[in-house]
């Protein structure tokens, strides 16, 4: 039964759980897709899109319909990636710290690969799941998904200056990774 | 300036979210490695871009999590609802017995008033 979003939060906020079923069959997929950029593995991706419709179900009639449906998720999910992240980092340590080398076993070096928009994309992917979980999460909600930066430190529970920071870090190790320098042109800048 | 220095607007500036001064504009046009670095910038933003129309598929089983969560919530929510109402209910009843008790109250009293006006 394919119908419009708005009418299916519109019957859902009314207290209609078919329509609240019905408009997560709609947008899963999308929630899905962002955790799993989010969070970098399958298994905290449906933990976090879980909580997420958890969540929003129990919110709905506090969504104003200001924003699309979809961008309400956006930031749901972005949040419960927050909380979820916050919750792993008190129960373990990070193997490696943010700034440790870790050793290049990507694609990158391969000049053959390097001209192809398409191969650009392949490699880009590769390049994010390997950023730290916190600089990733700013960099796919600011570049990927087009979130502001107020909205993006409102639901990681940062501030401004700590999410452009963090965005400036997250671009420029993206870049280095799909364009790394030639020893030379290194050693030139030195 | 060095190109260090121009390090953090670069990227910023690969967005437009950010406008070069006229002196690191100056820098940029005569300095090949910021070019570079500028356009390697776009280039990054592009194919993120081009990410936000992607979808990945979800592992089977994650819409039938979803939609067995929501329905436990739910039966959680009808459950305390059910529980909160018996309580409205037992709690209206006590409040209607104790007023009929002090009503009564009332009406012995002044019975027994009247009585004692009366002998």
């Amino acid at each position: 039964m394919p119908q419009d979003v708005a009418d299916l939060v519109a019957a859902a906020q009314g207290g209609d759980r078919e329509a609240f079923d019905e408009l997560v069959r709609v947008t899963y997929v999308e929630s899905y897709t962002l955790a799993l950029r989010l969070m970098g593995n399958e298994e905290d991706a449906r933990d976090v899109v879980q909580e997420a419709y958890f969540r929003a179900f129990r919110g709905l009639r506090r969504f104003r319909g200001d924003a699309q449906f979809s961008t309400w998720m956006y930031r749901i999910t972005a949040n419960c990636a927050a909380t979820h992240l916050g919750k792993r980092a008190k129960h373990r340590h990070e193997m490696l710290d943010e700034a440790d080398p870790i050793a290049d076993e990507r694609p990158s070096s391969d000049p053959q690969l390097q001209s192809d928009a398409t191969e650009l994309r392949a490699r880009l992917t590769v390049a994010l799941e390997a950023l730290p979980p916190k600089l990733r999460q700013v960099v796919v909600l600011r570049d990927i998904y087009d979130l502001p930066h107020e909205a993006i430190a409102a639901e990681l529970g940062i501030s401004e200056t700590a999410a452009k920071v963090r965005l400036h870090r997250a671009r420029k190790k993206l870049r280095e990774d799909l364009f790394p320098r030639r020893a030379e042109e290194a050693a030139d800048a030195v | 300036m060095r190109c260090e220095e121009l390090d953090d607007q670069l990227s910023a500036a690969a967005d437009g979210s950010v406008l070069l001064g006229r002196n690191e504009r100056r820098h940029v046009e005569r300095c090949l490695r910021c070019q570079a670095e500028l356009v390697q910038y776009r280039k990054v933003l592009r194919a993120m871009r081009a990410m936000r129309t992607e979808v990945l598929e979800p592992t089977p089983g994650v819409l039938a999590d979803i939609l067995a969560n929501l329905e436990a919530a739910g039966e959680r929510r009808a459950i305390r609802s059910l529980i909160s109402g018996h309580k409205a209910a037992y709690l209206g009843g006590l409040a209607a017995a104790t007023a009929a008790g002090a009503a009564g109250a009332i009406v012995f009293a002044n019975r027994a008033r009247r009585l004692r006006t009366a002998s």
